[in-house]
């Protein structure tokens, strides 16, 4: 099976396509969603099992030699964002049931989920900058979509600025590629990776290599670029925030990651230092704005700031702990940042509202959702044995090895922030005087909880069951370190 | 709104025909030569607006009945299935098969399966194009 590592991009694919014939069969389309998402998590599991087995799978579209068809490949890293991509949507989908509302579910919400995960995929999965281009696009149509889905007047008003910032930056992202292609004359990424290397990274390719930074920045949202972000993501229901926050912004910090270790790591003193300084902008404007708001979306949102600057100070360290650090911190939190906004969800459903200042006394009516968001709180925050403790320590270690002592406390102290920032939710929300909840149905909470307790379930065992998982984990942080075992199985001879 | 469309009317039926076929004829120039099912569906698009503006909506409707969201869905599943097809024979994904025929009436023809995955690409384009009109046009 050759094209094993494509099935979990064409499987969503055909089965978004197959929804769009099911248009007012909402059951269908539901039973069809979570068909498709199964059998892709088989197949993407299947490809980790492979990929532990025989190293990185490669194939070129359509027979055509390397460095000139299409080649896609999967290594330990974009296996592992694969999997773990389709897990979290698997479990948003199924939250999306009873969340969501028919209105939206008529028109096109599911086949737009599937067609979003075949792009976010595509761009995990690709070894083509350009083809990575165009996966982008698919994904960003397909958010396009399911961000105004509904058309309230807020979504209406947000969405046209995500349509400009991101129709902005992918057109810098063509012009980007067309530069690169100007100077090495190649599109494939190994390529790109072995000619940058050959002709020694002159100062235009590093210029490239901060265009670039700008373009996937955007997406993710570093500093300065995240100012469209908090907005934007906010507007949409909750189900569509959660795959929003856990997954889109994942792909930028993907191809940074890529790229930052692929092409540009001749002149490792310019580039990885202009990373981390804004790694760390990053995490300080996302600590202000997490202890600054008291609307629990905005709250999460601008942890996912903090995150993003975590997992990009890892990476920038361009060490074994840091990288290992990186790989394990990112996947841990787009399980947890799922989690979270599946749990706040649940909480703004029970209580009507998304501001703090009018909730209290949850935990006398809903204690499992109190005890969820607590445990999901700790992980977030890092408290061993849950799943931020084991990425963090790596990511510190890594930054003390280099010997960035003020970046690594920045890491250290922003984890303080992070634990206030959620715990100051559950003090509000949970402790305090009960306040008057609007009757809400219990079967919808309950249908609610179970991907919410399915998901905190899994980011802690990611955490108690370190020990196996690490060897993933250690694998792909070495294919990150070692671009020529990249290349080399790219390119073959 | 009436007003008087018939030379408009007149040329439409003759011309729409001939910018369809010409469609199909750039449709099929498109493996060896400039075309193919993107710009073919573009055309055919272009002869259905023609159609939207001697006439209008409500009579383009009922001389093509076809759900366009449906026409984008069979559109795809034909350019995937033939892009998937390469899986059953364990070869790269979108590895195309051409051989040559000797069909009646043509001769000795080449025939290729990108041919059917262009003709999806032009489903998609015409489905997509008649859908984005109908909807921005019927909104009046």
């Amino acid at each position: 099976m050759i094209n094993l590592l494509l099935f979990p991009i064409i499987i969503p694919f055909f089965f978004a396509i197959v929804l769009l014939f099911f248009k007012e069969q909402v059951r269908i389309q539901r039973i069809l969603t979570v068909i498709g998402l199964s059998a892709s998590i088989a197949s993407a599991f299947t490809l980790v099992m492979k990929v532990k087995q025989d190293g990185i799978q490669t194939l070129t579209l359509g027979s055509w030699p390397a460095p000139f068809g299409i080649t896609m490949v999967s290594d330990m890293f974009s296996a592992l964002l694969v999997t773990s991509t389709l897990v979290i949507t698997l479990l948003v989908a199924i939250y999306s049931f009873s969340s969501i509302g028919e209105e939206r579910e008529r028109f096109f919400y599911y086949p737009a989920i599937l067609f979003m995960i075949t792009g976010v995929n595509g761009a995990f999965t690709t070894g083509d900058i350009f083809n990575m281009f165009v996966f982008f696009e698919v994904l960003l149509i397909a958010s396009y979509l399911l961000i105004v889905l509904g058309g309230e007047k807020r979504q209406l008003r947000e969405s046209i600025k995500y349509i400009l910032v991101n129709v902005i930056s992918s057109a810098f992202f063509v012009i980007t590629v067309a530069y690169l292609y100007s100077i090495v004359g190649t599109l494939n990424m190994a390529d790109i990776g072995q000619k940058i290397a050959d002709i020694g990274q002159p100062g235009i390719v590093s210029v490239i290599g901060v265009l670039l930074l700008l373009v996937f920045g955007i997406k993710a949202g570093i500093f300065p670029l995240y100012f469209w972000m908090p907005g934007s993501y906010a507007a949409p229901p909750v189900p569509i925030l959660a795959l929003f926050g856990a997954l889109l912004t994942k792909v930028g910090v993907y191809a940074i990651t890529r790229t930052y270790t692929l092409f540009f790591v001749n002149d490792l003193a310019f580039t990885h230092t202009i990373l981390m300084v804004l790694s760390l902008l990053t995490i300080v404007a996302g600590c202000i704005g997490a202890l600054a708001y008291f609307d629990l979306k905005q709250i999460i949102i601008y942890n996912i700031l903090i995150a993003i600057g975590v997992i990009l100070f890892g990476v920038s360290m361009m060490n074994e702990a840091g990288m290992q650090g990186a790989v394990f911190y990112l996947i841990h939190d787009m399980l947890i940042k799922g989690a979270l906004f599946l749990i706040i969800g649940i909480m703004i459903y029970v209580t009507g509202t998304s501001n703090l200042r009018e909730m209290g006394g949850l935990i006398k009516t809903h204690a499992p959702l109190g005890w969820l968001f607590l445990i999901a709180a700790f992980g977030l925050a890092g408290i061993p044995p849950l799943s931020g403790f084991v990425g963090k320590l790596l990511i510190v270690q890594g930054g003390f090895e280099h010997g960035q002592l003020f970046g690594t406390i920045v890491i250290l102290a922003s984890s303080l922030v992070v634990l206030l920032s959620v715990i100051r939710i559950f003090i509000y929300a949970f402790w305090g005087e009960p306040v008057a909840l609007q009757p809400t149905n219990r079967k919808t909470y309950k249908h609610m909880m179970f991907p919410a307790v399915i998901l905190v379930a899994l980011s802690v065992l990611y955490g108690v069951g370190t020990e196996w998982i690490f060897p993933y984990v250690s694998d792909a942080a070495h294919v990150l370190l070692d671009p020529s075992s990249y290349i080399n199985a790219v390119l073959k001879e | 709104m009436k007003k008087n469309n018939v030379i408009l009317q007149t040329t439409t039926k003759v011309t729409f025909f001939i910018i369809s076929l010409f469609s199909i004829h750039i449709f099929f120039a498109g493996h060896f030569a400039p075309g193919g099912g993107f710009v073919g569906g573009l055309l055919t698009t272009g002869a259905i607006v023609l159609l939207l503006l001697a006439f209008d909506l409500e009579t383009v409707q009922a001389t093509l009945p076809f759900n366009f969201t449906i026409v984008i869905g069979v559109g795809l599943l034909l350019s995937l299935g033939t892009a998937a097809g390469s899986i059953l024979f364990n070869v790269p994904f979108f590895t195309h098969a051409f051989a040559h025929f000797d069909l009646p009436l043509f001769g000795d023809t080449e025939l290729h399966t990108a041919m059917i995955f262009d003709s999806g690409v032009y489903l998609v384009v015409v489905g997509a194009a008649i859908t984005i009109i109908q909807s921005i046009g019927g909104d009046e």
